[in-house]
């Protein structure tokens, strides 16, 4: 990327910034003023949109870390998610814990659950590895439904809201707030474990097996440090899940789901950080869309059409992704950025 | 320069065969300190085979490999990356997705510290390790005049820069053995003299001008080069290996090598 003309680094620290200049760093918090300062303008419905938005680009993040960048393909991340979830909402409902250290049990045992999930990865490579994720998914919900005696089953698990004290985050605007600071912690977090060595190790596993094995990387351990971390994350989300809506069922983890979180890397960009939030936002605001187009085309053209708006749209969004921008969003947000940076003169 | 030759790599009678194809038939050779060494010898002799059973990819039916006097036979290829052995390939094999910068950032895996928690914070240690390691990077890159191509993604260099990225990731990890298979394959004469040049200045350290940097100011003084150009490898090695259908069949300095008998019957055929 080019500096804006007149600016140079003059350090290895000012080469490796994400943020150089005085403008990005303007924009940076003016992004994050207006991302804090949003309950004060909006209604219930768009905080509890952005608040799905936040969790979402929490467990995508890990997928990234997983998919984009590993190049271990995993169609089971709700299933991670559920993992995390139901570790959270069993630590708190049963024995009384409090969020705060049911969090980094249930991210811990996402976690763990990942790496075990993650072993064929050593073995299998690509198409088999999905279908292995795949099978974790289906074997986490079906563990959930037969443990039905800690887990509540198919019937459901009450999950009481966080608290700090005697705060409890009962209202949309204080779930939005601890939702989107770990969606802040969780972006910062993906943005440097991939741009320092475990992510190093990551992208030479994704870009050339053989080449990184030779260069020192245990692929044994990164392999499993990828499902760890990526799964960690997983975890994490699905805790904020379970607590938001203050129940936990198998139905919000649905293998659908998971595919989903595919089609948002997709959408925004595979290895990219950026990519993750962008994918997530488009998605997310894409269903929204489909809320309010959907009963027009109820009435003009039929109700069938109506109902499945949603995935045709999804579907056919991730394709004309595929055809025309593999790299995503992402990539074309960098492209829009180098061609203003260079206005008016393109070399 | 006569300088103590004491052996470095050991290979004792190493057989390796894929099915009923016998690609290494019992070669023994020392691999020693101070010396160039080349390996040469028809297509299909079995020299890459040889750098990859040394490197961890093949694992031989039988013999055994030492380094400095430790049993590395069958050892995991990264477990050998971290003892200090590194090569390039043949058919170049980079981080496609990353620039010149990251993929010899890369290498330097082996010799970095900080785990992902650090990473994960960044600030503090981990930026200090980053920006540590960068100045080692920015010498390789300096040596090997690839400044230009800092940022550039390697999957749109053209083929003989991205040996050179290779050449420096290779040098990046501070390797005691670097093994070099075909560094000159399907370049031009210039690309070639460039690469030479690397080869030698690696060879003989450059002392001062990279003081921070071990491997380039010590230099590596052990040095395996599987090549086809035979002016090169006169020009280069020290002694010279020759394989021929997965047998040594000679093994000298490179005057020895031009007049033996068995070199020449193996490339240019017999006089019936």
């Amino acid at each position: 990327m080019a500096l804006p003309s007149g600016t140079f680094n003059q350090s290895y620290a000012q080469d490796m910034a994400i943020f150089r200049t005085k403008t990005q760093w303007i924009l940076l918090f003016a992004f994050l003023a207006f991302l804090f300062t949003c309950p004060l303008y909006s209604g219930d419905r768009i905080l509890t949109i952005l608040t799905i938005i936040g969790i979402t680009v929490i467990s995508v993040h890990g997928l990234n870390i997983l998919t984009g960048y590993c190049n271990q393909i995993s169609i089971g991340h709700a299933g991670f998610m559920a993992v995390g979830a139901y570790t959270s909402g069993m630590l708190t409902a049963h024995l009384g814990w409090s969020f705060w250290a049911a969090l980094p049990c249930a991210a811990l045992m996402a976690g763990l659950v990942g790496i075990l999930f993650g072993l064929p990865s050593l073995k299998v490579k690509g198409f088999y590895l999905i279908m292995a994720t795949i099978a974790a998914q289906f074997i986490i919900i079906w563990f959930i439904l037969q443990f039905r005696n800690i887990t509540g089953g198919g019937d459901g698990l009450a999950v009481p809201r966080p608290e700090i004290g005697d705060f409890v985050f009962k209202s949309k605007a204080s779930y939005f707030y601890l939702v989107m600071i770990f969606a802040c912690l969780a972006t910062f977090a993906a943005t440097n474990i991939v741009r320092t060595r475990a992510g190093r190790a990551f992208i030479a596993i994704r870009d050339n097996e053989l080449a990184a094995e030779v260069m020192g990387v245990n692929l044994w351990a990164y392999k499993l440090l990828a499902f760890f971390i990526g799964c960690v994350f997983a975890g994490v989300a699905g805790a904020l899940l379970v607590h938001y809506v203050a129940f936990a069922t198998v139905d919000q983890f649905p293998f659908m789901n998971s595919v989903w979180y595919l089609g948002m890397l997709i959408v925004g960009g595979m290895g990219s950080t950026a990519g993750v939030i962008f994918g997530v936002v488009s998605l997310k605001l894409l269903d929204e869309l489909v809320v309010i187009v959907g009963p027009m085309l109820a009435v003009v053209v039929s109700p069938q059409a109506a109902a499945s708006l949603s995935l045709i749209m999804r579907g056919l969004i991730i394709i004309i992704f595929l055809i025309f921008e593999p790299r995503g969003l992402a990539h074309r947000w960098q492209m829009v950025k180098a061609y203003y940076r260079l206005w008016p003169f393109s070399h | 320069m006569k300088a103590d030759k004491k052996v470095k790599l050991r290979i004792d009678n190493l057989s390796l065969s894929f099915g009923g194809v016998r690609a290494l038939t019992d070669v023994s050779l020392d691999i020693r300190d101070n010396e160039i060494l080349a390996i040469i010898g028809p297509n299909g002799a079995g020299k890459t085979a040889l750098l990859n059973c040394i490197n961890g990819f093949y694992k031989p039916q039988k013999g055994e490999i030492y380094y400095d006097g430790q049993r590395i036979t069958r050892m995991r290829s990264d477990k050998l990356a971290e003892l200090g052995i590194a090569r390039t390939f043949q058919n170049i094999e980079l981080y496609t997705g990353l620039s010149t910068q990251d993929n010899i950032m890369a290498a330097r895996h082996v010799l970095m510290k900080q785990n992902f928690l650090a990473g994960a914070l960044y600030f503090g240690w981990a930026h200090k390790e980053e920006i540590e390691h960068r100045r080692t990077v920015e010498d390789i890159i300096d040596f090997l005049e690839i400044e230009p191509l800092r940022k550039r993604v390697v999957a749109v260099l053209p083929y003989g820069m991205r040996k050179r990225v290779e050449l420096g990731r290779a040098l990046a990890l501070e390797p005691k053995i670097l093994l070099l298979d075909e560094p000159m394959a399907g370049m031009n004469l210039e690309e070639k003299e460039d690469i030479a040049r690397f080869i030698v200045d690696v060879f003989e350290g450059q002392g001062a001008t990279y003081p921070n940097t071990p491997v380039l100011r010590d230099g590596i003084k052990c040095i395996i080069l599987v090549e086809h150009d035979m002016g090169v490898v006169m020009d280069l090695a020290d002694r010279i290996i020759v394989l021929d259908f997965g047998r040594k069949i000679a093994e000298g300095t490179p005057a020895e090598i031009k007049t033996n008998p068995e070199v020449i019957k193996a490339y240019l055929g017999q006089e019936t």
